[in-house]
């Protein structure tokens, strides 16, 4: 245990030394944090909305005003449509709405009245946005029409409430900053500790390291004790910046958060040292690090990408990653509270992938030189 | 050797994946106490691998060791617990201090804090690095480093010390310390291996295993081998200095010569019969028998160094050999914020001369050269290359100029032909001109066989060939060698040293700078560098002069003992 201790207590000298370490630690989370709280939002506040309305009549001024008094428009107008038509190229408005001259004929003649709707299919998301609000406040002002007409409905049929549980104003910040704690312990647990383990192969320090009476079960306890305190800090100081900071909203415990945290860490930490183990080098563990840990905790664990909605063969892929199942528990402590049923099921799922990394990682490791 | 052996090898041999000759093959070896034994061999050989089974760090295809009746492979805990074991590179953190470094290995070896301020003191006393126990290990020269890892692998109290190359990257002086330091230990009845490539540390062996590619060529007391040439070794003197490089081509041209030098101010050859070397080839130098060392047999026990010729000069057009200044240095000094590296510094190099900058690590060689090569902007002076300022028209004036750097800087995951490629396009070549260098660089260093080859993959000899293709494809005036042949073996400098004669004696100048003392004499005129001053310049039989009245001192000791009267002028 002493010689375990020493090995630690190097360790962490290292650290505070080594920029990079402490970059990764501390001031990546800050990044992060920095771009999923404002940069990133998935959510549509306002969108610029280009509107033609080619007639004057009063049908064709009413439908424009329940444009321009929508919350989800930033209307622009004009009679011209070729106007209007260069904004949606140049990416000034994310769609057009074309109101024709001809609306008051379609609607009490020989109708029906023609609107156009045209979205920048290029982003995909908002096109869908802007069709969804724009039907939306055509199909309130026929309402009103009706109304107007005597047809009004007193008594709706059926009163629909929604709610937004636990993000009730369904902002994403506050699901993208609890996902992004998986993110900085993958970088910690797989990235930084491929990198020191593979430094000490390329320096020779291993080799000197070798040659001592140290077990190699001592080396490999030396780094993993030391990682999992520098990746438990970081996620607390990640916490703390995230509550106090970003005012994301945190409903479960602290012991939950530390449990399954740890749970977490240890298949990272057995995949880096893994990583390190086979390739020896730090440029390769880089590499790997990045495209087997970095990579999927992004674009597997359902932080960004939904994981339904993923193609089979992918979706079975991201059973193996423990950040699918780290993810959706991150996001339920802060918001919901603690689950422990989903967090018994995720920690268990978590220590399989653990287990594994750990067996093959002791089949490969032995106290010789190559 | 009387005393008991304390390490018995037999039969060892170990095959690495992927290799189909043996890195060792029928390997026996026995290793006495209270002595220094050296392991010599050329890059390759098979020393590292052999160190690494004796402690137990490699597992064996076949044989036995057997280390204080310890076997290494079984046992490998209590190997560890009596050995101590210096890697090629030495494991020290660097950015840990010196007593961080030194406290971590007393704890690894289980030695009680309250009974460490003893032996930390010994060590540091032994080591002379009491001063700098508070600086970072990354910080300290290449010598204090091997000082520092010795007082590590020390700390353990070792029946047996293992050291790789403790001397690769260390300047004389602090060489000269690390050996002392050993002998010390070996005396007090330690077992020391020391692996090694220079040959002057060798002859200073107790004993000494010679290995060469994989196999035992011979073990037992240096001398015992030395016998090998006597009758064969030859010295030549009265040779004019200026003619010495040329004499030396001239005798290495004839079969009977097995191998030949620069050397005290003379030329040494080792024939292979009992002739004595063509009298009509020495220009008026006189030959006679002179005592036969170490290296003579080590070259001639490994069949000889290079001959012949270099292909490079017979394919060669000669510049015009007008005398005319190439390289010049005026007054350059060059500062990084407060630190002066190198103060004042004037030189200037002719057509076909080889100029050498020597001294030890930091100080401030490299600096000099990267001014040279325009990698560096200096701080006050002028560069001048062919006549052009290297700041007005850095282009132009390195397009006259060939660079090699430290460790051959090739792209070691290209093959060689796509080295030679891109360096040709490098330069500028184009076109048939292009194509035409490159295949002419294939034929002269007989690279044929090696084209598809990594340059990471690629022999030894065969990168060094390689790197010096890609610096001379252009048919530079001015050739630059920064550390040419630091960590490479004897044989394979004999080599190099041939290309380079070969270069200079068709007009190109050479400025290199080296830790070898013995190529010192292969150069013209020298500069001795020594905290970032000139502090001695000429020709080697100058500074020879210059520390020694007499003038019979080795390169060496000149060089040590000029630095020490230097450091005794105080002004330094």
């Amino acid at each position: 245990m002493k010689i375990v201790r020493a090995l630690v207590r190097k360790e962490f000298i290292q650290i505070v030394r080594d920029p990079a370490a402490l970059m990764i630690a501390f001031v990546l989370p800050i990044i992060l944090l920095f771009i999923f709280g404002y940069g990133v939002n998935l959510d549509s506040n306002t969108t610029r909305l280009g509107l033609v309305i080619e007639g004057s009549d009063r049908e064709s001024a009413s439908m424009a005003s329940s444009f321009t008094r929508s919350k989800y428009f930033d209307v622009v107008t004009s009679r011209n449509r070729a106007e209007l038509d260069e904004g949606l190229t140049t990416g000034r408005f994310r769609g057009l709405v074309i109101i024709p001259a001809d609306i008051q004929r379609g609607i009490f003649g020989d109708g029906p009245a023609r609107v156009q709707i045209i979205t920048d299919g290029s982003e995909s998301n908002s096109a869908l946005f802007v069709r969804n609000h724009a039907m939306g406040a055509l199909k309130s002002w026929l309402a009103n029409l009706n109304c107007d007409q005597g047809n009004c409905q007193s008594k709706p049929l059926i009163n629909v409430e929604s709610r937004f549980w636990y993000n009730p104003e369904l902002k994403s910040r506050n699901y993208l900053i609890p996902g992004s704690l998986a993110i900085v312990m993958t970088l910690i647990g797989v990235m930084l500790t491929s990198l020191v383990i593979s430094r000490e192969w390329e320096r020779g320090t291993m080799e000197a390291l070798l040659a001592t009476p140290v077990t190699i079960n001592q080396i490999i306890l030396s780094k993993i004790l030391t990682y999992y305190l520098l990746a438990i800090v970081s996620m607390l100081f990640t916490w703390a910046v995230a509550v106090f900071w970003y005012q994301v909203p945190y409903r479960g415990s602290m012991l939950a958060l530390v449990a399954i945290s740890s749970v977490f860490l240890l298949g990272a930490l057995g995949q880096g040292l893994l990583i390190s183990t086979v390739t020896k080098n730090q440029f390769y563990s880089a590499q790997w690090a990045m495209v087997t840990g970095f990579l999927p905790s992004f674009m597997l664990s359902g932080f960004v990408f939904e994981i339904n909605s993923l193609p089979m063969p992918i979706k079975a892929v991201t059973y193996a990653v423990s950040a699918r199942y780290f993810v959706p528990c991150l996001q339920t402590i802060f918001l919901a509270g603690d689950v422990w049923p989903l967090f018994i099921r995720s920690a268990l799922a978590m220590s399989v992938v653990a287990i594994v990394f750990f067996m093959i990682t002791s089949r490969k490791i032995v106290k010789k030189v190559y | 050797m009387t005393e008991a052996a304390t390490i018995l090898i037999s039969g060892l041999k170990k095959t690495f994946k992927g290799q189909s000759r043996p890195a060792l093959n029928e390997v026996s070896a026995l290793i006495a106490s209270g002595q220094t034994t050296g392991l010599v061999g050329p890059d390759g050989a098979g020393k590292s691998t052999l160190l690494r089974l004796l402690c137990g760090l490699l597992d064996p295809d076949r044989g036995q060791v057997s280390v204080l009746g310890l076997d290494p492979f079984g046992e490998s805990d209590k190997v560890h617990a009596i050995c101590g074991y210096m890697p090629q590179k030495f494991g020290l953190y660097e950015d840990l201090t010196v007593l961080e470094n030194m406290n971590l290995y007393a704890d690894l070896r289980g030695i009680d804090r309250a009974k460490r301020g003893p032996r930390f003191e010994e060590l540091l006393r032994f080591t002379d690095l009491g001063a700098f126990t508070g600086r970072l290990a990354g910080r300290l020269s290449g010598g204090m480093k091997q000082k520092l890892g010795l007082a590590c692998v020390l700390m353990g109290s070792p029946k047996v010390l293992l050291l790789d190359e403790p001397s690769v990257g260390v300047d004389p002086v602090s060489r000269r310390e690390l050996w002392r330091m050993v002998e010390q230990l070996a005396g007090g009845g330690l077992a020391v291996v020391w692996a090694t490539s220079y040959l002057d540390e060798a002859e200073k062996c107790a004993s000494v295993i010679l290995l060469n590619q994989g196999y035992v060529l011979f073990a037992g007391a240096p001398g015992d081998l030395v016998g090998r040439t006597s009758g064969r070794s030859w010295f030549i003197e009265g040779v004019p200095a200026s003619e010495r490089r040329k004499v030396l081509l001239d005798l290495l041209k004839g079969q009977d010569v097995v191998d030949g030098l620069i050397w005290g101010g003379g030329i040494r050859v080792v024939t292979s019969g009992a002739t004595p070397p063509k009298k009509e080839l020495l220009a008026d130098g006189r030959y006679q028998l002179t005592n036969p060392n170490f290296e003579d047999a080590f070259i001639d026990l490994l069949g000889g160094g290079a001959h012949g010729q270099s292909a490079l000069s017979s394919h060669s057009k000669a510049k015009p050999s007008d005398g005319a200044v190439v390289v010049e240095a005026k007054g350059l000094v060059k500062k990084f914020g407060d630190f002066t590296a190198v103060r004042g510094f004037s030189f200037s190099i002719k057509r076909g001369e080889i100029f050498g900058l020597l001294g030890p690590n930091g100080a401030g060689k490299s600096t000099v050269f990267k001014m040279m090569c325009g990698l560096l902007r200096p701080t006050l002076g002028l560069a001048l290359i062919a006549g052009i300022d290297l700041r007005r028209a850095p282009a132009k004036a390195r397009g006259r100029l060939g660079y090699m750097a430290q460790k051959f800087s090739l792209y070691e995951n290209l093959s060689a032909k796509e080295n030679l490629e891109f360096f040709s396009g490098a330069y500028g070549l184009r076109g048939r001109d292009r194509k035409a260098r490159v295949e002419f660089m294939i034929a002269i260093f007989d690279l044929k066989d090696y084209l598809g080859m990594t340059a990471r993959t690629l022999p030894l000899g065969f990168k060094q060939r390689l790197a010096l293709a890609c610096a001379v494809m252009h048919q530079p005036d001015v050739l630059f060698l920064d550390e040419p042949t630091s960590g490479v073996d004897p044989v394979t400098r004999r080599e190099f040293w041939l290309h380079i004669n070969s270069l200079a004696a068709l007009g190109v100048s050479v400025m290199v700078t080296t830790h070898f003392m013995d190529e010192a004499e292969y150069c013209d005129r020298l500069t001795l560098v020594y905290q970032g001053t000139d502090i001695a310049s000429g020709t080697p039989d100058d500074l020879k002069a210059m520390a020694d009245a007499s003038g019979s001192i080795t390169m060496e000791e000149a060089f040590i003992a000029l630095i020490h009267k230097s450091r005794a002028n105080g002004r330094l």
